[in-house]
């Protein structure tokens, strides 16, 4: 078997990086420590090469590897927004892994890595290659989570991942393996045929279906399948915390959307009762978990969980049996636009998080953030824009977000769906609120006044300037992201 | 020309902003109010030329800034829609906020974060304005959102007070309730009339069933109900009072809690359609009125007195609103604003005078002391308890009457109810704060000084808009100001009456007669026999406790909502951390058991074979021995062989098969 030139071409981002990757594991031994940062320089050129390739392919839709791998404009939305948030994340990184010493270049090799992987699961249109995808970004993952390898809680954060996302996969490859037995086939078309004329109540569809579901639903941090997601995201060191709550989460919805909607897209009725009710306790238990949480890191855990929930909204918006088209990919068009904002506000507030450090100690606690607008006025006001962001205030980019997914509920007659996700935005406010009140409202302690040192370089600047002008621009602009995304969503 | 003047409204403000929040460090606090109350000044005059000119022209228009949001059928402009409604609304916010401003300068003189307060203040402008002035349902809802969160940032300036940083938070989150209820009526407008315009909106609005149209309403209504704290949202307005006293009047009293109101009269198409929404609108704030009033008969904060007063009358408007007199309700929104403001800001010089004394028990007797204070503090009082010819009067007896004559006996019982005990309270306040001995502490007595002529002149131009800013309604239902708003408030279908003269005079004397007895009732209690109130409350000790603990509402939320989420979020947290450190643990017991497992095994049945197969080995070697050269080697092989035989007959008996 010849592997052509043109199927190659396709998938040149994913060659492109895993080459980085690969150059950067190769150099990291020979090169001098001190020039170490030339390697993240190096990672970050290779994503805006790849930016620039994808973004020129955006509206192409081509198959490759005998329809193993696609790239269509959702595919290629997905890798725009993953290629920034990993730009972003090595920014933050380059100053972070310093702080904490543990500023080894395998660490951005890992960061590429994963990214490759979540670029197989976004772009695959087969469910083995997809779970090749999820594999190489989730081995990757467990590996960061543990990069504070001196650190109880990262480690234990690490083989907290490692064991749940190994069963979760194990999950997601048996619904796989049945979806095989059933079709003999993994690619998503032949799939959805097979389930198609089968039926929904055909008890192994429904089996391999309820298995996909609980496999994506791990990856998404979606409840009940979500405990590993506040004990990793607080043991993690805050740069993969903040990799993981934005990539992971937007490229396992990436694959989750075209599994769904490709795959089981003949047997709606038969899974959109289950997302349903998983976005509701999803909303639910991620709002009203997080109003109690003292810690920063676990308070974001929770509420990127309340977002997953928020997201789920849209999935069930185009997951309604019998909706018209143009309300179901309203719906896929309402995620992309939700996680794409949620991009920018989460990282500027992990970047925050991990800039806001006293002597050694993480700025982890909410303690640690009291009275930080008299300490540093900028990073006070910054994190007072991305928290009212989070809570979906205008004029905000998080309200147009919002503004988006509950109008698309409205529109498919989700009327109440749209009301409790309304209501949970409501009860968000609270937890994020307290934030503001801890930075604004409280006098800081005598040590904290003294302590007036923020991990701030030019690369978490640019990462800081680039969160912040996301969730202004497309607060008061949100105009050109919409378009994009209500081009890119999945053919209907 | 008049778009440009349209535009610079909110851009004013919004420049001060810009001016004192980036630079304001740069500069002293003396040039940063200037620009601060410049900025609204300049707003006022254009608001004032914007007025003149539909004074002149009477036509609406629109203003669109630029495009907002486009996508699919979605488009919202950043637009501006310029009515009779709108400018009045503008007149009262940027006037009214004018005063403030004026006043917050001398208020605030010396207070650390000078710049910060007068930046949020002008932040708040903007965004009230943006709120009057929006030509569609977002641009609305932003300034709705914009000035929750200004208020927010007010009400927690003294970030030192914990309860300020509480009540702030409180005032947000009750108002995000609101604000659900809000968004979701937009997206409801949306989904029946695919756009968010104003104009688009009322012109199609016939064709919405009453249901459809009901459900629009009472989702308007919950906002509506948040942001002018009317049952059962209104908890957070009386703990807004932490903010300064400037801010209590400017956003607690005079515009933004106003914008609930505002906010009815503009979709009052839609509330026509829904005849139970609009009775919903009237009992609830017919109930408020009256709830908020009895409140305010015990209250001992100056603040919080008219706190609740601020309540009751904003439940006046709501009643207004629910019997259709909705240019009543504008006009009692415009002179509420005027006299609120002067009583807010005359009890901001009392407590300045004071040094920051704000019970009322700890007063008295200071009318002779600063009787330029006590002089518009006591126009404020007639204003409001409705003593004619004062503004409150006219626009409180419009509303009775307009009850009345449309048959609504029951509202106008509450409100008649509740205008008897406005008077009293407020008169109450006035006695006990400014006549009797004084209560003071002697080293606060001895510094008791007239405030200074900054905070004063803003004093004396609000008491006499209390005076005189009735008169544009007069005569009642026909006056100059119910000719300049007929388009834009006449309920629709509405058929003109015929209303006797003597009715109208007659509703009049019962309106004077309940604040004239009112004002006597207090003035027997407080100043001929100041020893029966306290004997009154002594008496019925319940109600005197039940009143004064506002009727242990707040008690009720926390017992039912707030506390029950928290405990579910802890429980839920607990289960997390447990059921995930469980399972982990689970996992590796389990190895360990496997592992024991593994090495019972090894013991017994791997080292046994290895036994006999080295037992074999060494006999072997035993007669091979020149082939023996490195038995570990030997070893690792056999290992090796025997681990596969293992699996291998490990297989076959799992799968059934024979051994052979």
């Amino acid at each position: 078997m010849t592997l052509p030139l043109a199927d190659l071409l396709t998938i040149l981002p994913e060659l492109l990086i895993v080459g980085a990757a690969c150059l950067l594991l190769v150099l990291d031994p020979v090169m001098p420590p001190a020039k170490k940062s030339l390697l993240a320089w190096m990672s970050l050129g290779t994503l805006v090469l790849c930016f620039f390739i994808s973004a020129s392919s955006m509206n192409d839709r081509v198959f490759a590897f005998s329809d193993l791998v696609v790239v269509d404009p959702y595919a290629s939305f997905w890798k725009l927004l993953l290629y920034l948030v990993s730009a972003l994340t090595i920014l933050l990184s380059m100053t972070y892994l310093k702080e904490e010493r543990i500023d080894l270049a395998e660490y951005y090799g890992f960061i590429l890595l994963s990214l490759v992987g979540m670029m197989v699961m976004v772009s695959a249109a087969d469910l083995l290659t997809i779970y090749l995808g999820i594999e190489l970004m989730s081995i990757s993952l467990y590996i960061m989570v543990g990069f504070k390898r001196f650190e109880g809680k990262s480690i234990e954060a690490s083989a907290k991942y490692f064991i749940l996302g190994a069963f979760s996969s194990g999950i997601l490859l048996y619904g796989i393996s049945l979806l095989y037995g059933i079709g003999g086939s993994t690619r998503l078309s032949e799939i959805s045929a097979v389930v198609t004329s089968r039926g929904g109540d055909d008890p192994l569809v429904l089996i391999a279906l309820m298995l996909v579901i609980v496999g994506f639903g791990f990856k998404v941090a979606a409840v009940p399948f979500h405990m590993w997601t506040p004990d990793v995201y607080h043991g993690a060191p805050t740069s993969v915390t903040a990799f993981m709550a934005v990539a992971s989460k937007a490229a396992s919805f990436g694959a989750l959307l075209r599994v769904l909607l490709e795959g089981f897209g003949g047997v709606k009725p038969n899974w959109n009762g289950i997302i349903f009710a998983m976005c509701l306790v999803t909303l639910g238990f991620g709002n009203l978990v997080a109003i109690v949480q003292t810690n920063i890191k676990r308070m974001l855990a929770y509420s990127s969980i309340a977002h997953a929930g928020y997201a789920l909204i849209g999935l069930v918006v185009a997951g309604q049996a019998g909706a018209e088209s143009a309300v179901a990919s309203q719906g896929v068009s309402s995620i992309m636009l939700y996680l794409a904002i949620y991009s920018f506000m989460t990282v500027g507030a992990f970047a925050i998080v991990a800039i806001v450090r006293r002597s050694g100690v993480e700025g982890e606690e909410l303690e640690d953030f009291t009275g930080l607008a008299k300490r540093h006025k900028g990073a006070a006001f910054l994190m007072m824009v991305f928290m009212v962001s989070l809570a979906g205030i205008p004029p905000t980019a998080g309200f147009i977000g919002k503004f988006y997914l509950f109008m698309a509920a409205v529109n498919a007659g989700l009327t109440w769906l749209a009301v409790i996700g309304l209501i949970f935005a409501a009860v968000s406010a609270f937890y994020y609120l307290r934030v503001v009140m801890v930075m604004y409202m409280r006098e800081p302690s005598a040590s904290q006044e003294s302590e007036t040192r923020l991990a701030l370089t030019p690369a978490t600047a640019i990462v800081l300037a680039c969160a912040i002008a996301g969730v202004v621009f497309l607060g008061l602009y949100p105009a050109p992201l919409v378009s994009v995304t209500q081009s890119a969503v999945l053919p209907f | 020309m008049m778009e440009l003047l349209v535009i610079l409204i909110p851009v004013f403000p919004l420049v001060a902003v810009l001016l004192n929040g980036l630079l304001g460090h740069r500069y002293s606090h003396d040039l940063a109010g200037r620009i601060a109350f410049g900025a609204v000044g300049l707003s006022f005059v254009c608001a004032l030329m914007v007025f003149g000119h539909m004074l002149t022209t009477g036509a609406a228009y629109e203003v669109i800034a630029y495009s907002w949001i486009f996508g699919g059928e979605l488009m919202v402009n950043l637009g501006f829609l310029i009515d009779p409604l709108t400018t009045i609304m503008l007149l009262v916010v940027t006037g009214v906020g004018f005063l403030i401003h004026v006043y917050s300068v001398g208020y605030m003189h010396g207070e650390e974060g000078f710049t910060r307060f007068f930046t949020y203040m002008n932040l708040f402008m903007v965004s009230m304005l943006l709120l009057v002035m929006g030509n569609n349902y977002l641009v609305l809802f932003i300034g709705w959102e914009g000035v929750g969160l200004c208020s927010y940032l007010l009400i927690g300036y003294y970030f030192d007070k914990v309860s300020a940083a509480k009540a702030a938070s409180k005032a947000f989150v009750v108002n995000r309730i609101g604000d659900a209820g809000f968004l979701m009526a937009i997206f409801l407008v949306f989904a029946n009339f695919q756009t968010l315009d104003y104009t688009k909106v009322f012109e199609q609005v016939g064709q919405l069933s009453t249901g459809t149209a009901t459900a629009i309403a009472l989702c308007l209504l919950v906002g509506a109900v948040g942001k002018s704290a009317q049952i059962p949202l209104y908890t957070w307005l009386p703990d807004a009072m932490e903010g300064p006293t400037p801010v209590s009047a400017l956003i607690h009293a005079a515009t933004m809690v106003t914008a609930g109101v505002y906010m009815v009269v503009r979709n009052h198409a839609i509330f026509d359609m829904a005849p139970m929404a609009l009775t919903t609108v009237g009992w609830i704030g017919g109930i408020t009125a009256l709830f908020a009033a009895s409140i305010g008969l015990v209250q001992n904060d100056i603040k919080r007195v008219l706190a609740y007063s601020t309540v009751s009358q904003l439940g006046y408007m709501f009643l207004a609103c629910g019997i259709g007199a909705y240019t009543a309700a504008i006009f009692h929104l415009m002179t509420h604003a005027f006299f609120k403001a002067l009583l807010f800001l005359s009890a901001g010089a009392v407590i300045h005078s004071l040094g920051g004394e704000q019970d009322i028990r700890k007063m008295g007797g200071l009318h002779s002391k600063i009787p330029m204070t006590y002089k518009v503090f006591l126009v404020g009082t007639l204003a409001i308890a409705g003593i004619p010819p004062l503004a409150g009067f006219w626009s409180k007896d419009e509303i009775m009457a307009h009850a009345f004559i449309h048959a609504h006996y029951g509202l106008y019982l509450l409100a008649a109810i509740g205008a008897f005990l406005t008077a009293f309270y407020m008169f109450r306040l006035t006695y006990v704060t400014f006549y009797g001995q004084s209560r003071m502490d002697p080293d606060v007595e001895h510094h008791v000084h007239e405030s200074p002529g900054i905070m004063m002149k803003p004093l004396l131009v609000l008491a006499g808009l209390s005076v005189v800013g009735g008169f544009v309604g007069f005569p009642p239902e026909h006056g100059w100001f119910h000719g300049y708003l007929a388009k834009v408030a006449t309920p629709v279908g509405a058929l003109p009456h015929v209303v006797s003269l003597s009715l109208l005079l007659g509703l009049m004397s019962v309106a004077i007669a309940i604040a004239l007895g009112g004002w006597g009732l207090a003035h027997y209690l407080y100043a001929v026999r100041p020893q029966a109130a306290d004997d009154l409350a002594t008496r019925v000790p319940g109600i005197y406790a039940t009143l004064l603990n506002k009727y242990y509402v707040d008690e009720g939320y926390d017992r039912i909502i707030v506390e029950p989420c928290k405990r579910l979020g802890l429980i839920w947290d607990w289960l997390d951390r447990q059921i995930i450190d469980r399972c982990v643990r689970g996992i590796g017991h389990m190895t360990d058991v496997s592992a024991c497992w593994i090495t019972w095994t090894e013991k017994h049945v791997v080292y046994a074979g290895l036994n006999v197969i080295g037992y074999g080995n060494h006999l072997i070697a035993w007669s091979w021995r020149k082939l023996q050269t490195g038995m570990v080697h030997h070893y690792a092989a056999v290992i090796v062989v025997g681990f596969f035989l293992l699996v291998h007959v490990l297989l076959l008996w799992l799968t059934g098969a024979s051994i052979l």
